[in-house]
């Protein structure tokens, strides 16, 4: 089937990045984010940094994130920051990808640290979940032959939504849902200076 | 009658009787506990509160002290105990704190945080718990039951009969609630059970998220500022 496969965003051409900015870059810590199976929310609290990103931003490059959709990281990475948890086929290659590509790997958030809110169909049962979505939906079209959608670009889902760390090794664990900007700040802070990541009980959130 | 003993080798006094957490806490070291309730004789279900007495881990809300014992709270081994326990209960239930009434007024999540437990270090079950809405105003979630018992134990109505009784064994283990005393207690009762449950499994129904975040039990002071100003609930 390769042949009919489409470009992936990281293999399409891209426009050369100046040498003035691979020069402002060297030397800083490469950062990459991912988002799995979660809402996003996560990668919101690391914006939600507002002003505090810019002086970050002076010690840390982000290669790879959820912003810029690129799906795959060019090079090595120091840190990559994982949200959601593992729900299909895609995630887990992602999660391996990001494994093999960063030195540090963190757990952001609900999701990535033991399922969070896709986990609740974890004790239903992925049948009785696709059956009521897909067969017995009360929204199907009238007449229809009710379907549950299968096709090669889909990702098979996995029968249980799954923490990152039951796949990968994770290294460091930032609960919350999200984690608030400041428990995402104190991670990224300590990341840039060197510090080991030491989250203090009150930034430990699990909600 | 006051005795004298060590904790994490700073000397302390406390009365005949004092348990190790009573000793922890006349020394301002910090044990969590979670199935204890300060007003109620200790149940020692729930082992959160791993500590070290003369050489052996104790559970320390139901452990006394005697003249001249050595109690340990501090050492890495016992905090990595006192994680994994806490660890244990949320791998064990469905804790999923972000939709949970009790987030912020929940026992086990303000202790968890004080443990440093970051995310289970035991494989999550996501158990398919039975819930029991039956009745008109208290709605019994078992995903959240950690089995501390204090419903069982503590809860009557007025003529003394239990409410809440334990059915099962081993991994069957379960609480059930009995309609028909349930629906003769009063308002402020059924408010006390919900209360008295450290987790939310055990709500009142029609109230909801009634605390705003911010404004909520351990929002406003932590379980460690209470543990050591000896409020243990
Ligand atoms: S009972 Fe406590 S630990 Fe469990 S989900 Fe609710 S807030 Fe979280
Ligand atoms: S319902 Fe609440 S009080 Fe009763 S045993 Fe379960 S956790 Fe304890």
């Amino acid at each position: 089937m390769s042949d009919d496969r489409r470009d992936l965003s990281h293999e399409l051409p891209r426009t050369p990045v100046s040498e003035a900015t691979v020069a402002a870059r060297r030397g800083k810590l490469t950062v990459a984010t991912i988002s799995l199976c979660g809402c996003w929310g996560c990668n919101l609290s690391t914006l939600d940094l507002d002003e505090r990103l810019l002086p970050l931003l002076d010690l840390v490059t982000i290669t790879r994130s959820s912003f810029t959709d690129l799906k795959r990281i060019a090079g090595r990475c120091d840190v990559g920051l994982v949200e959601g948890g593992v729900a299909n086929e895609e995630n887990i290659e992602t999660l391996r990808h990001f494994r093999e590509h960063c030195d540090v790997l963190v757990s952001v958030g609900a999701c990535a640290l033991w399922g969070g809110i896709p986990s609740l169909r974890n004790s239903i049962g992925l049948d009785e979940c696709l059956a009521t979505a897909y067969l017995d939906s009360p929204t199907a079209v009238p007449g229809d032959r009710p379907t549950i959608p299968l096709h090669p670009e889909i990702p098979r889902l996995t029968d249980r939504v799954r923490p990152c760390h039951e796949v990968v090794h994770m290294d460091y664990f930032l609960p919350g849902c999200p984690p608030s900007n400041d428990a995402v700040f104190a991670v990224l802070d300590a990341v840039a200076h060197g510090r080991p990541i030491d989250l203090p009980t009150s930034l430990t959130h699990y909600d | 009658m006051s005795i004298t003993v060590t904790v994490d080798g700073v000397p302390v006094t406390v009365e005949e009787g004092a348990t190790v957490a009573d000793a922890a806490t006349a020394a301002g070291a910090y044990v969590p506990t979670l199935c204890f309730h300060e007003d109620h004789p200790a149940l020692g279900t729930c082992r959160v509160c791993a500590a070290r007495l003369d050489g052996r881990v104790v559970a320390a809300c139901s452990a006394e002290v005697h003249d001249g014992a050595e109690v340990e709270v501090a050492a890495d081994d016992l905090a990595t105990m006192r994680r994994q326990v806490v660890g244990l209960l949320f791998a064990e239930g469905n804790h999923v704190c972000p939709s949970c009434e009790k987030s912020g007024r929940c026992d086990l999540q303000a202790v968890a945080a004080e443990t440093g437990m970051l995310t289970s270090e035991f494989p999550y079950r996501y158990p398919g718990r039975e819930t029991d809405p039956g009745d008109a105003r208290i709605w019994l979630a078992r995903d959240r039951c950690i089995l501390c018992q204090r419903c069982v134990d503590l809860v009557r109505d007025d003529e003394g009969r239990p409410v809440f009784t334990l059915t099962g064994r081993g991994p069957d283990t379960r609480v059930e609630l009995d309609h028909a005393t349930a629906a003769g207690l009063s308002d402020e009762q059924v408010a006390a059970a919900v209360d008295l449950c450290p987790v939310g499994a055990i709500l009142r129904k029609g109230v909801g998220y009634d605390e705003p975040i911010g404004a909520r039990r351990f929002d406003v002071a932590s379980v460690r500022e209470r543990a050591l100003r000896g409020e243990r609930r």
